[in-house]
Order: C-alpha cells, then sequence, then structure tokens
C-alpha cells in the first residue's frame, strides 16, 4: 500500500443539471509533493476538490485516497483527509481553542489530549495570544491559520487546501506559503488549488491546468513556464507591417514562436528573461519592421491560458465552448 | 510566555515535522462509526451548542418570556371568559385545566426553534467541516437538539412556576409535576425530529419558520389544552381526540393534577417513539443528500 498514490483520479465527472463542472479528469498525486491544481474561477476546481474530500457525490469515474475508494468507502477516506475550504469553517461563537478542542473530541482525542493538541497547535501558528478570544474578533489570516489548524489535529497525511490565500495581502500571503512549505517537510501530502500563477510557482512541485472542466495541461512549474516564458514581450506592429518578416525576426532572435492575438497586428512573445526584449527591438528594426507600441510583462494566467488552451480565462462565450455547456449535445 | 516575541514575529513557519504515515493511517482508517463513537461525537456536538446558548443569552427569551406572559395571559383572558359561566367555579378552577395545556404548547413552540437554528446555522462555513469530518451524520443533528433540552426543561419549569405564583395548586404533588415535566421535555425532544427534518430540508431559514408554524398551530390549538372538548362541535371533537398534542395535555393533566400514570401517558410515549422512528432517518437522509 506504500506505493498507492496519494490521490489517484481517472475520469472523474460532475453535472449540475445540463453543466459539466468536472468533464472527466485525471489525476495522481505522488506522496510528499504539493500538487497545484490551477484555473480561473468557475473552471471546476473546487467542484473537483469537494467529489474527492467525499463532499460531493461522484457522477462518473472513479478516485482513490492511497489506495482506498473515495465512492465506496468515504468514510475511511475522511480519516486519510484534512479540508481546508475557501471559506473559514470554524465557529464563531468559539474561541480558537474551543474550536480546536471541539475536532478534537469529535475525532475520538480525549478531553486532555484534544486540549494539548489544541494548545500546541495554536503555538505552531503563532495564535497563542488569540487562544481565547472568540473568532469574530480574528483578521482574516489569523482565521486561515485556524482553518488550517483544525485540519491538522489528527495529522492527516493528505492535506487538501481550497484557493488557501485568495483575499488574504501579500505579507499574510507569504506567511501562509511558508505554512505550508512546513507541512511538506514533516511529510504531508497536499493538494492545493489556485486561481494565482504565482502561487502555483512558488508552491507546487507539479501543476494540473484546469479549464471548463477539463485539464488542458500537467507539468512542473519550469515546464509549464517554459510554454509561455518568463516575460512577455507585446508588440503592436504598424499597419501594413510585414507579419511573417516579423515573425521569422523573433524567431531567429530570441529563439521562440511568437503569439498572435485576436486583434490583428498584436504579437506575444514569451522570453526567458526581460532583456531578450531589446535583442528583438533591435533585430525588428534592423529588418526595417515598424511598431507602434512596446511593452514587457509578466506573464498572466491570462498568457498561460491563452497559449495552453487559445482561448484566455474570461472566455466562456466563445463559440465552440459554449457548445459544452448545452445538455442536448452533451455526448456520454 | 517567553516565546510570544518569536511567534508573532514568524508565525507562519513553525510547523509541526511529523505527520502519520500513509500506510499506518489506512491500516488505522475504520469503515465505520461505532455506537459509542456516535454517542461521543454528540455529546460534543451538545456542548458546543450549549457554549452557543450560553454567549447569545437572547436565545433564552422565547423560553422564559412565553411561559411567563402566556400562563397569564391565557388564564386572565379565557380563565376569566370560562368563569362566567354558570356553575363554574372560577379563575381558580380553570387553571389545572390551563396549566398543562400551556406546558404543552410552549414546549412544542420552542422545539419549532430547533429546526430554525439548525437550518441558521448549516448555512455557515463550520457545517462543511463537520460534513468533512470522519463522524456520524447523525451527530451534527443531535447534538444541538441535546443542548435543547435545557431549553424545554426552562420553558416547561417556568411554566408551572408561573401557574403555581397565579394561584395553581397540583394535586399530583412534586413527583406528579415533574413527571409531566418530565414527559413534556420527552415529547418536545420527539417532535423535534419533524422540525429538524425540515430544517435540513428546506431553502433557508425563513421557510422553515413558515412551514412550522403552519403544522404547530393547528396541531395545539385544535386540541384540548385551552378548552374542555365538550364544548367544542362533533367534527372538531372528534380531530381533537385523535391529536396528540391532546394527549400530551390529557397525560400532563393526569400527572401534575392526579398524580396518577394513565394510559395517555402510554399514548403519549407511543405517538412520541413513532416521530422519531420516522423522523430521525429521514433527517439524516435529507442531511446527506443535501451534501
Amino acid at each position: 500500500m506504500t506505493t498507492a498514490a496519494s490521490v489517484y483520479a481517472q475520469g472523474l465527472v460532475k453535472k449540475f443539471g445540463g453543466l459539466r463542472a468536472v468533464d472527466g479528469i485525471d489525476l495522481e498525486v505522488r506522496q510528499g509533493e504539493i500538487f497545484g491544481v490551477l484555473g480561473p474561477n468557475g473552471a471546476g476546481k473546487t467542484t473537483m476538490l469537494k467529489m474527492l474530500a467525499t463532499l460531493l457525490p461522484i457522477d462518473a469515474g472513479q478516485a482513490r485516497v492511497f489506495g482506498v475508494d473515495v465512492a465506496r468507502e468515504p468514510h475511511r477516506v475522511r480519516q486519510l483527509v484534512g479540508v481546508t475550504g475557501q471559506y473559514a469553517s470554524v465557529d464563531e461563537d468559539l474561541t480558537a481553542t474551543e474550536n480546536l478542542w471541539l475536532f478534537g473530541r469529535l475525532q475520538g482525542l480525549r478531553s486532555a489530549d484534544a486540549r494539548a493538541i489544541a494548545r500546541q497547535l495554536l503555538a505552531q501558528f503563532g495564535l497563542e495570544e488569540a487562544a481565547s478570544k472568540p473568532i469574530s474578533q480574528f483578521s482574516g489570516g489569523m482565521r486561515r491559520r485556524l482553518d488550517l489548524a483544525a485540519s491538522l489535529i489528527t495529522r492527516p497525511p493528505l492535506i487538501f487546501l481550497d484557493e488557501p490565500t485568495t483575499g488574504l495581502d501579500p505579507r499574510t500571503r507569504g506567511q501562509m506559503w511558508d505554512t505550508i512549505r512546513g507541512l511538506v517537510s514533516g511529510g504531508c501530502t497536499i493538494l492545493l488549488t489556485t486561481q494565482y500563477l504565482d502561487e502555483a510557482d512558488q508552491l507546487a512541485d507539479r501543476i494540473a491546468v484546469i479549464d471548463h472542466g477539463r485539464k488542458v495541461a500537467e507539468g512542473t512549474p519550469d515546464e509549464l513556464k517554459t510554454s509561455v516564458g518568463n516575460s512577455t514581450l507585446q508588440l503592436e506592429l504598424a499597419p501594413g507591417a510585414d507579419h511573417d518578416l516579423a515573425r521569422q525576426v523573433v524567431w531567429r532572435v530570441a529563439g521562440r514562436e511568437p503569439v498572435l492575438t485576436p486583434e490583428s497586428g498584436r504579437m506575444n512573445v514569451p522570453m526567458e528573461t526581460a532583456d531578450a526584449a531589446a535583442d528583438v527591438l533591435i533585430g525588428l528594426r534592423q529588418a526595417g519592421v515598424t511598431i507602434t507600441a512596446v511593452s514587457v510583462a509578466k506573464p498572466t494566467l491570462d498568457e498561460v491560458f491563452l497559449t495552453l488552451t487559445g482561448h484566455d480565462t474570461g472566455d466562456a462565450d466563445e463559440p465552440g465552448e459554449t457548445v459544452r455547456d448545452e445538455p442536448f449535445l452533451e455526448v456520454r | 510566555m517567553s516565546t510570544v516575541t518569536t511567534a508573532s514575529a514568524q508565525p507562519g513557519i513553525r510547523v509541526r515535522t511529523s505527520v502519520v504515515d500513509p500506510a499506518t493511517a489506512v491500516a488505522r482508517a475504520r469503515p465505520h462509526v461505532s455506537l459509542g463513537e456516535t454517542v461521543s461525537q454528540t455529546f460534543a456536538m451538545a456542548w458546543r451548542a450549549l457554549k452557543k446558548m450560553r454567549r447569545n443569552p437572547e436565545q433564552f427569551f422565547d423560553v422564559t418570556l412565553q411561559p411567563l406572559l402566556f400562563t397569564a395571559m391565557f388564564a386572565y383572558i379565557f380563565g376569566g371568559a370560562i368563569s362566567r359561566v354558570p356553575g363554574s367555579a372560577g379563575v381558580k378552577a380553570y387553571l389545572p385545566l390551563l396549566i398543562p395545556g400551556i406546558v404543552a404548547q410552549t414546549v412544542l413552540t420552542t422545539c419549532m426553534s430547533t429546526g430554525v437554528q439548525l437550518r441558521e446555522d448549516m448555512e455557515k462555513g463550520i457545517f462543511d467541516r463537520f460534513k468533512a469530518l470522519p463522524i456520524a451524520r447523525i451527530a451534527p443533528l443531535a447534538g444541538p437538539m441535546m443542548a435543547d433540552l435545557v431549553r424545554y426543561l426552562i420553558a416547561a419549569g417556568l411554566t408551572f412556576v408561573m401557574g403555581v405564583i397565579i394561584g395553581y395548586r397540583p394535586g399530583g404533588g412534586v413527583l406528579g409535576v415533574l413527571g409531566a415535566i418530565v414527559l413534556a421535555i420527552f415529547t418536545g425532544w420527539a417532535v423535534a425530529w419533524i422540525f429538524t427534518f425540515i430544517g435540513t430540508m428546506a431553502r433557508n431559514a425563513r421557510s422553515v419558520q413558515g412551514i412550522s408554524m403552519l403544522i404547530l398551530f393547528p396541531l395545539t390549538f385544535l386540541s384540548n389544552a385551552f378548552v374542555p372538548v365538550s364544548t367544542l362541535p362533533g367534527w372538531l371533537a372528534d380531530f381533537v381526540k385523535v391529536n396528540p398534542v391532546s394527549h400530551l395535555v390529557s397525560a400532563s393533566r393526569d400527572l401534575a393534577n392526579l398524580g396518577v400514570i394513565s394510559g395517555e401517558v402510554g399514548w403519549t410515549l407511543l405517538a412520541g417513539l413513532v416521530v422519531i422512528v420516522i423522523f430521525a432517518p429521514l433527517s439524516v437522509y435529507s442531511y446527506k443528500r443535501h451534501l
């Protein structure tokens, strides 16, 4: 059993009415890694996580956690996974200590043990000063930390984190990242969802990119970034400029194929470093290609999507994409 | 607490370094919740509900004000009218009929709020965690209901106290009154499963309130709680006689006024058990389905 993947899913499907929120996702999370599920709002990340955490029934496909079937033995799966949701799932009327004590008692700890673990966890998460304050006085970051602490009471070998830093300020976000890294160094496996490329980049050993309920790419952050570049040179070619020539110049100087954006005359060049922009610009001028606007930007999630899927993140209305949402066109 | 400064300086990175080995955890994971675990989880949930009650004392308004107000109001409004009937012995003679009736009505109204509060609770984030924990599905429902036994006790006890203050002298003595209180609490707990079921079904807390009122009002008022059945027209009397609330009221009167455990007590217990057997599994099923 030791060789069983932490999470193994095959052909996962969740339907809400006619909408296939999760549309046949395969997933394999290895033991001891941080696996990031990256995608925009509504891509099906949370739905997928809820199915794996036994919170939603699986409509089709199968899932196993450490070899235990999620649909057939949900009670056993719940003993193996700690789940931290998008919204604080602690009791507002209780104090931090009381919350942790309650979750410890519910999971079979004796009263004194539950109290000891609560104290220990609050210290580890820097919440000891707030231990006897009601949660309603907690900041957003403190709530998230308490929430995560509550998932660790029984030291489950697998943790699900649903958008752990959405809505947090940058400093608190950095602290959360450190905490998550600390968990993995203790032997935990983590499956997290995020809509931030940099978060997946910072934390994840491997990333699956999800869009419209489907997995569109999977790999290490480096592998994904190589397909997009570390930064992007955005060019607007003058009317009448030779697009083919420009493309050839870019290919010769930067060694990459530029991406044409839907607006005609715009061109995105993925680059390893921003420095390479100068080489491309010099190359274009020497070749006589006139440009009207230039900018250099870090690749955004939009660009990952543009590169991986050929449409950007907000493009639900694109013809061909909507077809999947129509119930009468559904293919079993 | 010398660690306070370091804790606030870098709250993020000090995390325990060992977790349970996956193979051990899988081997240890049990397929089902045992009965003992279910009971202790229900008690933990009841503890939570009691803590919340203490932090929100306004939750006790209904169980304190209603018995006080209703007892005085009904005694002097209806009691006054009934005592005008020739041959009647006045308000004081109406109290042995009225007080057990108000006990029944107050406890049933109180158990309605069990459903409403459960629904409000279910809409909060903490229920997501309850669902993800390896605990009995019935515990989050049964826990708050156990805590509500305290509310039924307050409601039933205060009604008798108020009755005694305005002149009620229960013939069944202390034991008879205690018996009537215990019976009312049991019935309240049983009937609360109906409202818990509605709580898991309805769209929001407000609709729970609406549906519950619709069920509760005819049951309490179309009973013998406030008036003798002999004063009712035949068709109404037939309904009132089979209404379980009437059995509870009659049983309470027998206990409190006569100190007698009559057949009515048996009927009330049976009706309560039937309600539990039907609505407890329905509630758990509905709660699981709404996961």
